[in-house]
Parts: C-alpha cells; sequence; structure tokens
C-alpha cells in the first residue's frame, strides 16, 4: 500500500453510515447529560428549550437543540462552560481575540490525546508517517496551530522540528540542514518561504519537502498550485477552529475533493445563517459543529461563521467520513460592498491566475461620498514583470476586468513592489474596512 | 550590440527615486542616461548606467525590482535631421519602437531604443553602417 493510501483509524474512519451513526447517538446522549449536569449555561439554555437530558437518544435530534455563539463562550469567559474542575484541565489555550476578549478553551488529558489522534489521522492523510521530518512553522502559544500539530505529529512517530513562526532564514536552515520532508504553517507563510528559496537561490534538490500541511486562513486553489509549484510538494488544506478543539477537525485525503469531518468526535451541521433552519447537503450555509467526546469544554451546536457544504458521497480513498469543501470564507471576513457579498478568497482567486502578480495582497475598503469603493493592492511578481507601461497597464487592466466579472463591482487596483507587504507568521491581514472606523 | 538597461519597478512613494539614487552614488555607479516614465500608481525608472550588474545586485539588496532589459544605444550626430534617418531606417523594416529616450551634449547625441523585435533593430542599424554602442563605451561617455 502506497504511503498516501495510509488509514490511522480505518475502523472510525471507514465506518458504515448506520454504526457512525449509532456511535454520534450515544456519544451525544452522554454529552447532553453532562453539560445539563455541570454547566449553568448548558442547563439553562435547555430547559428553556423545554429539553430534559433523557428527551435526547438520538444524533438525528440535533436539530431541537439550541445553538452555542461566539458571543456566549465571551460572556461566559473565561472558563463558564468548563464541564470539570480545574484539576482536570491541564491546559489552556485561547484565541487571538482581535474584538474584545479572547476566547479560551480548555483541554483535560483525554482530550489532548483525543487531539493528537485527529491530527494523527490528519498528518496520514498526508502520508506523513514515522520516518518523516515535519517542520512546524505555526506559531507555538496559546495559539493552537503548533501544539496541535505537535502532538499528533509526534503521535505518527514523524521528526518533529518545532520552530514554530518567523525567523525566515532559519526556517531555511533548518529545513535544508534538517532534511525536513513535510512543513506546517499558514499557507501564506508557506508562500512566503517559497518565495525566499526562490529568492536565495536554493538548489531544488536541497529542499526535500514532499508534503505541506496548511490551514488557520482561507486560500484559493489557485494559491495552492501556487504553493505547491514553489515548493515541489503537495499541498493538503488542514481545518480547525480553537473552540472546537484547534487544527484537525477536518482534513483532505489524497483525493483532495473536500476536507474528511472526523464526526465520531465532531457532528456537522449546514444551516442558513438567517433562519437557521438545517439545509440539506450539498447546499452552502452556516457550519456548525457539536463536540460529543471532548470533556473540558464540549460544544453544542457551535456556530462557526464559516460558510461552506458538506458532501456525503462516496471518497475514492476509502473513507466514509462526510466532507466539507474548502471554506468559502468565514461570514465575518466577508464584505459587503455596494450590497455585494465580497469574500477575499475569490479576489485572491483572480490574482493567482495571474503570472505577472503575486499571493500578496490587501483590500482597503473605504465609503466616499456615501459610496463604497474597493482598492486592490497587489504586489507585482517579482520574476514577472515588464518594463513596458502598455503592459503593466495591461496586468491593471485585466485584473480591473477579471474582479468586475466575477463579482459584479469595479475595483481600483493598485500595483505595488514585491515584498513592499508586511508578511505574515501567522494569519495574513487581508482587509482593511475604514468604514468601521 | 545591446547595452544593458536596468529598469526598476517603483510604486507611488515620495523618495523612492531618490533613495535608488542614494545607494547607486554609494557604490560609485555612474547614471548616464535616465527616463521615468509614470502610471497612475507606479513608475518605471530605465537607466543606462555603468556596471549594470553591481548596480542591479545593490539595488537588489535595498529591496527594488529590477530587470535587466537588452537596449541598443546609438550616437548620432548632434545636427537637424539625425534622428529622423535612424528611426526612418527602423520603419523602413516595418519595425516598430517601444519606447526610446534621447539627449545630446555638445557634439554627442545619443538615442537609446527598445523594440520588441530588438534583432531586427540590430540588423535594420548595422546594415546600414549606424555604430551601435558596446557596455564598455557607454563607460568611456
Amino acid at each position: 500500500m502506497s504511503r498516501n493510501k495510509m488509514i490511522w483509524n480505518p475502523e472510525r474512519e471507514c465506518a458504515e453510515r448506520e454504526q457512525m451513526h449509532d456511535l454520534q447517538s450515544r456519544q451525544l446522549t452522554s454529552m447532553i447529560r453532562r453539560m445539563y449536569d455541570h454547566v449553568p449555561f448548558y442547563r439553562d439554555r435547555l430547559k428553556a428549550a423545554g429539553i430534559e437530558p433523557g428527551d435526547i437518544r438520538s444524533a438525528d435530534q440535533l436539530k431541537m437543540l439550541p445553538f452555542t455563539t461566539k458571543s456566549d463562550l465571551r460572556d461566559n469567559y473565561p472558563f463558564g462552560l468548563f464541564t470539570v474542575p480545574q484539576s482536570e484541565v491541564i491546559r489552556l489555550h485561547a484565541s487571538s481575540g482581535t474584538t474584545g476578549k479572547p476566547t479560551v478553551v480548555g483541554y483535560t488529558r483525554q482530550d489532548i490525546d483525543l487531539w493528537a489522534e485527529v491530527v494523527a489521522r490528519s498528518l496520514t492523510m498526508a502520508g506523513i508517517h514515522s520516518g518523516d521530518t515535519i517542520q512546524i512553522a505555526y506559531g507555538y502559544g496559546p495559539f493552537t496551530g503548533g501544539l496541535g500539530l505537535h502532538y499528533g505529529a509526534e503521535k505518527v512517530g514523524a521528526t518533529v522540528i518545532p520552530i514554530s513562526s518567523g525567523n525566515t532564514r532559519k526556517q531555511l536552515q533548518f529545513m535544508t540542514d534538517f532534511n525536513a520532508t513535510a512543513l506546517a504553517c499558514t499557507p501564506s507563510y508557506a508562500a512566503h518561504l517559497g518565495e525566499h528559496i526562490l529568492k536565495e537561490g536554493i538548489p531544488p534538490e536541497e529542499i526535500r519537502l514532499r508534503a505541506g500541511i496548511f490551514g488557520a486562513e482561507p486560500w484559493s486553489n489557485e494559491m495552492r498550485r501556487e504553493i505547491e509549484n514553489m515548493l515541489h510538494i503537495k499541498a493538503y488544506d488542514i481545518y480547525g477552529l480553537s473552540e472546537v478543539i484547534g487544527p484537525g477537525v477536518s482534513m483532505e485525503c489524497d483525493c483532495q475533493h473536500g476536507s474528511h469531518i472526523f464526526e465520531d468526535h465532531f457532528i456537522p451541521e449546514i444551516i442558513h445563517p438567517e433562519t437557521l433552519e438545517p439545509l440539506p447537503d450539498g447546499e452552502v450555509g452556516e457550519l456548525v459543529f457539536t463536540t460529543i467526546s471532548k470533556e473540558a469544554m464540549p460544544l453544542l451546536r457551535y456556530r462557526t461563521r464559516d460558510l461552506t457544504r458538506l458532501h456525503r458521497g462516496k471518497c475514492p480513498c476509502g473513507r466514509t467520513l462526510v466532507r466539507m469543501e474548502k471554506c468559502l470564507g468565514r461570514s465575518d471576513d466577508m464584505l459587503i460592498i455596494r450590497g455585494v457579498n465580497v469574500f477575499p478568497s475569490q479576489v485572491e482567486s483572480v490574482l493567482m491566475e495571474m503570472a505577472e502578480t503575486s499571493p500578496h495582497y490587501l483590500l482597503i475598503v473605504r465609503r466616499e461620498n456615501n459610496l463604497d469603493t474597493l482598492e486592490v493592492r497587489v504586489e507585482i511578481n517579482e520574476k514577472n514583470w515588464s518594463d513596458s507601461i502598455r503592459e503593466l497597464e495591461g496586468i491593471r487592466r485585466r485584473i480591473e476586468h477579471n474582479i468586475k466579472s466575477l463579482l459584479g463591482i469595479s475595483a481600483i487596483i493598485r500595483l505595488v513592489e514585491p515584498n513592499s507587504m508586511e508578511r505574515s507568521d501567522g494569519k495574513a491581514r487581508r482587509i482593511i474596512d475604514y468604514r468601521k472606523q | 550590440m545591446y547595452i544593458q538597461q536596468l529598469s526598476v519597478f517603483l510604486e507611488d512613494r515620495s523618495g523612492r527615486l531618490t533613495e535608488l539614487t542614494r545607494i547607486l552614488a554609494a557604490h560609485d555607479i555612474n547614471i548616464t542616461a535616465l527616463n521615468l516614465a509614470e502610471t497612475t500608481d507606479c513608475g518605471i525608472v530605465r537607466m543606462v548606467a555603468g556596471k549594470p550588474q553591481l548596480a542591479r545586485k545593490v539595488l537588489e539588496e535595498a529591496g527594488f525590482s529590477i530587470g535587466l532589459t537588452g537596449v541598443v544605444c546609438v550616437n548620432i550626430p548632434d545636427e537637424p535631421g539625425s534622428l529622423y534617418r535612424i528611426l526612418n531606417m527602423l520603419t523602413e523594416e516595418n519595425i516598430n519602437i517601444d519606447y526610446m529616450y534621447a539627449f545630446s551634449n555638445r557634439d554627442v547625441a545619443l538615442a537609446v531604443i527598445r523594440a520588441e523585435d530588438m534583432a531586427g533593430v540590430t540588423e535594420a542599424l548595422e546594415k546600414r553602417g549606424v555604430k551601435l554602442l558596446s557596455q564598455h563605451d557607454i563607460y568611456q561617455l
């Protein structure tokens, strides 16, 4: 069996639908009981919905249960949603909290093991095993990226380089000297490393990377190809959010047509973002997760704000786990410009199709005379620009035209110098919205 | 014979051109000819300078985006009609010019020419006996 075809936990990942449903129902039932008994917030919510723990016997009854939102997490900051005493919590992570308080997530020892398990499944999907060397260039710290990947990588027996984010020069030195075969970081940082490799003329044979595990920010398929070409790897999308557990909620297999959700631990639903009604498979809506095996901080129908859709058709890889499409974006990242919904990922896909631009861009939204304006700043490609004004104007007009035809709105395009935009070690800053200031 | 012109992409930010010339000055690189073309929000500096490889290296290290473009440089008499004669040679061969810049100083006049069909330019001019300057000639100016 080729290494990319291996499955870490076939019993769970390839379970028959009925078997999975039984497991989900059992786990959900006991989780509702724990929530009701230990968390006043959930007890009040369930009572308000007229539900006693004994009422819930099947995963089909999920749709009767109340939702949990990010603001519920903030209102119960820091430990209000924990179901276990602090003595059982062995780790705390926290999200960046760009708007107000951070979101705190606690893990029991079993939660940490569960997290390592789902990341181990994920790495196995990307063909990473013992014998591989994985460079983890996600930030280590309260952010879940670094430590999340770390424990899963140790579990599969790979050699871990826990380099964390930043310090590009050292990243490249370790990558070449320690023969890293896999890289885990944000896609924008992967693109940044790729550019440096080209710039410094590091010979391709000194880079032994085979696979990249990228996530924590939305990225387009065009950006994927760009990174794959620069680093000569296969790039996999890993999805997760700290509230649910961190990276490893879902992961792409070798077939790369959607990410398999580890639904034996995290039950997904798609709902209409306004009516909150469940939507059938195949329809785009907001992704909602119920964690059914996490101990310290289980979540009931947690609204992720991520927009995507689910598919349950059989995957050629053999896994039966439901698949989610690449997120269109977070509903929080969605810009409404002159009444049109715009996701940064859509602009990115236009830019990535053009050889003359780079994956580094910034969207600036302003309101001038009561009219929204969108400015797109993009770095020209260092290796691929012309000194002819006519061609530069041509590039500008093509971007303008392609954005107009994709989004239906006009944008002002500004070409800027290569490497002039701030590079992120973590999540790239893609939007400045002056209307909010 | 081509000479290497340095092309620099500049975004519309004050002081960028000053910074560029400061770096060249610090490395004792002389600029023979310079042309600045601007679009709505960025500019292209094209210049013929001594030590083009060194110029490229030091500018790249300073974060500028540099391209080296092959151009021809012709030495023409500083008198009425001489530019016409050169351009007419190219027209006779159906060659379109992308851009050019020219200057004269006492009895020397120079024209820097860039076209899509650079081989055509060289051939058209050389077969009519026009001397194209070499990189070395530029040094001597």
